[in-house]
């Protein structure tokens, strides 16, 4: 064994840091606890509620509405498949977790990389924490998750939340920056204050790489729900995790399948809303 | 009270880019060229003078890195001067506060971009009413106003398109509308025609020109093609890495180079668009008077040993010409004057045409063009010998190595 020259003990420091927040804002993380939990039963009792065809048919709907019969049809076959495989449930209280996730990771992200495209000291600063964010083992922020949260869906939707966060903050940035020069300039030329630029251009123009990131925030959230299950989130995670420790092949793989298909319908409908903008319908017009 | 008709003044205006660019206008104030400065940071626009009357077309000529952009994105203070003044009427461009610098470009001062910039997902008339909804009018009005300008730009019939189903000419037809829209006196133009087809920047050119001569904005032109520059311009700045290096009319630019490197570049102009019937005619000298009878006549065309004479009379006003032997006749008929034998001339021109307008009549006849001004008097004519030495000035000038192609 190598015994370390000097015992840094960056661990306990980790620890007594948690444990410090812990009983510090204690008051904050049970607030955020209520909500969090509060929102994501809510959207569970909307989706497991009905009986499963209505929640097959809106979803099939939506899909249609976004591009095309072929894809609500698609649709159709692949929820109906999850439903004989008795994973009906579990798929509604994964969709609405990673839904929930989504929908905070967004309302960070965006205004964060609005932020960090403007001003370059905040994207300096912002960029190597999404890394830190991005590259830490899940696991690693999960146990923390759970000493603050205990277990249920409200550690599983943190963590989501922040492994999922990465691609919203960097493709807004992106997406803000690719905008072209000349039109910013042209906003600024006749007068418009930043705030309108930011609104009736940049975003506008900046749309399809946001719908690209947010296609990503997606399928990372759903990822991530699933090693969720490992600290007592309901789900297709919970399923994965029983499959793993009793050997049961044919559990995990029925999971595993209804994961996918959640997958694939989660992507196809999100990258179809991209295509969907103004600008984009303007910029397939053109060409 | 030159004043009141200076529309833009800049005074010693410098941009450098980078964090010490105060300490390089300091050396290059003392004398530093460009590059020896480049440590500091990257001098733009260096020691920028001159002023823009109003109504006038002022174009800013130069190759790309000269600095002219940066120049044009002063006037409108996209860019702040590191050092100097840039006055829009009583405004200092450099000093002015961020909220009345947005309010001077809504009232005063608008601008026509390179590649557009058009908002793709709006359609050409919300694009052509973009100042005006920032400005605050009220949408029948911003409505009204903005179909006015597309109409002036003959855009008319096109509002509920999307930019992104037009042509290069017409989308900056939709620039130009919506810089008209704004309705300010100045009109800033960076490059406006550079990424259109030959034919069509031809035809935005005269389009500009019939515009301006109905609407006297103060326009400020950026532009890389001397043509385009000599034919737009009622005055040009030259500019060369950073500096402006000659200022004046396109013929004054064309007769008078400040410099090798500006005679260089007018090597390449075509000189029959900029030359006009003013400036390569000569005085007439077989002119007779109308009223001065057939023995006089003859005798001055036999002085000079012509064949022919323009006719004027008292007031030097332009009657036509007549021939030896239409004279001769005359004198035999004892006629007291010329006004029997006078041929009226339909060949003559204005002092302002363009050489290139000039050939056309000058192939009619071997008799020198008459030149004819407003007031119907001849001023001179044009030999067609002297035309002909004129485009062999452009012929030697063009044979000039040209030091300047890689740019």
């Amino acid at each position: 064994m190598n015994d370390p020259i000097i015992r840094i003990p960056v661990g306990s420091w980790a620890e007594s840091a948690v444990d410090w927040l812990t009983s510090t804002f204690s008051g904050l993380f049970a607030f955020i606890k209520t909500v969090l939990g509060g929102a994501y039963e809510g959207l569970d009792q909307i989706l497991t509620a009905p009986p499963f065809w209505v929640v097959v048919l809106v979803l099939a709907g939506l899909a249609w509405w976004v591009k095309s019969w072929k894809m609500a049809l698609g649709t159709v076959i692949g929820l109906v498949l999850i439903q004989t495989m008795n994973q009906w449930d579990n798929a509604m209280h994964t969709l609405a977790l990673v839904l929930i996730a989504t929908v905070i990771a967004l309302a960070i992200a965006i205004p964060l990389g609005i932020l960090a495209a403007r001003n370059d000291t905040v994207s300096r600063v912002v960029r190597p924490v999404l890394d830190l964010m991005q590259t830490l083992p899940a696991f690693v922020y999960l146990v923390p998750t759970v000493v603050i949260f205990l277990t249920g869906a409200v550690p599983g939707l943190v963590a989501t939340v922040i492994f999922a966060m990465a691609p919203g903050v960097r493709f807004t940035e992106l997406g803000i920056r690719q905008v072209d020069r000349e039109v910013v300039e042209a906003g600024e030329a006749f007068g418009a204050s930043s705030g309108r630029i930011l609104r009736q251009i940049q975003l506008p123009l900046a749309t399809r790489t946001i719908m690209a990131g947010v296609n990503q925030v997606i399928m990372l959230a759903l990822s991530m729900v699933v090693i969720a299950g490992f600290v007592g989130a309901a789900g297709l995670g919970s399923d994965v995790t029983r499959a793993l420790s009793s050997i049961n092949i044919g559990l995990g793989f029925e999971a595993g399948l209804a994961v996918v298909i959640l997958a694939v319908y989660l992507d196809r409908v999100t990258s179809a809303l991209g295509t969907r903008s103004a600008v984009a319908k303007a910029q397939t017009a053109a060409s | 009270m030159t004043e009141n008709h200076t529309e833009i003044r800049a005074d010693g205006a410098y941009k450098v880019f980078g964090r010490r660019g105060a300490e390089a206008v300091l050396r290059l104030r003392s004398g530093s060229t460009r590059d020896e400065v480049k440590q500091l940071g990257t001098a733009a626009v260096i020691d920028a003078s001159f002023e823009v009357n109003k109504g006038e077309i002022f174009v800013v000529m130069g190759l790309s890195g000269s600095g002219k952009s940066t120049l044009i994105r002063m006037l409108n203070g996209l860019w702040r001067p590191t050092a100097g003044s840039i006055h829009l009427g009583d405004d200092d461009l450099a000093t002015v506060s961020p909220a009345r610098l947005r309010e001077i470009r809504r009232s005063k001062v608008s601008m026509v971009f390179q590649h557009f910039a058009l908002l793709p997902h709006r359609t050409v008339l919300e694009n052509a009413a973009y100042p005006l909804e920032i400005q605050g009018v009220a949408k029948d009005e911003r409505r009204e106003r903005a179909l006015e300008a597309l109409r002036l730009v003959g855009l008319a019939g096109w509002e509920d398109s999307v930019p992104g189903a037009l042509s290069g000419g017409m989308r900056q037809r939709v620039g130009l509308a919506r810089a008209l829209a704004a309705d300010t006196d100045v009109l800033l133009m960076d490059e406006a025609f550079s990424a259109l087809d030959p034919l069509i920047r031809r035809e935005m050119q005269e389009q500009l020109l019939e515009l301006q001569s109905s609407l006297g904005k103060t326009i400020v032109f950026i532009t890389h093609d001397l043509n385009e520059a000599m034919f737009l311009g009622d005055r040009i700045a030259m500019m060369r890495d950073g500096r402006i290096v000659q200022i004046g009319t396109a013929e004054q630019i064309l007769s008078e180079p400040a410099d090798d490197y500006v005679a260089q570049f007018v090597a390449d102009v075509d000189r029959t668009r900029v030359l006009t019937a003013s400036s390569v005619m000569r005085p007439s000298r077989v002119v007779v008077s109308l009223t001065g009878g057939p023995r006089l006549a003859l005798r001055t065309m036999e002085e000079h040993a012509a064949s022919a004479a323009f006719v004027t009379d008292r007031n030097r006003v332009f009657h036509g010409t007549v021939t030896d032997t239409a004279v001769l006749e005359a004198q035999r008929r004892g006629d007291a004057d010329l006004s029997a034998v006078v041929e009226p001339d339909t060949r003559q021109v204005h002092p302002d045409a363009p050489m290139s307008e000039i050939f056309a009549p000058a192939a009619e006849s071997v008799l020198p063009v008459p030149v004819v001004d407003d007031g119907g008097r001849l001023v001179g004519v044009v030999p067609r010998v002297r035309l002909l030495e004129a485009m062999s000035q452009t012929a030697s000038l063009d044979a000039t190595p040209s030091t300047e192609d890689s740019l």
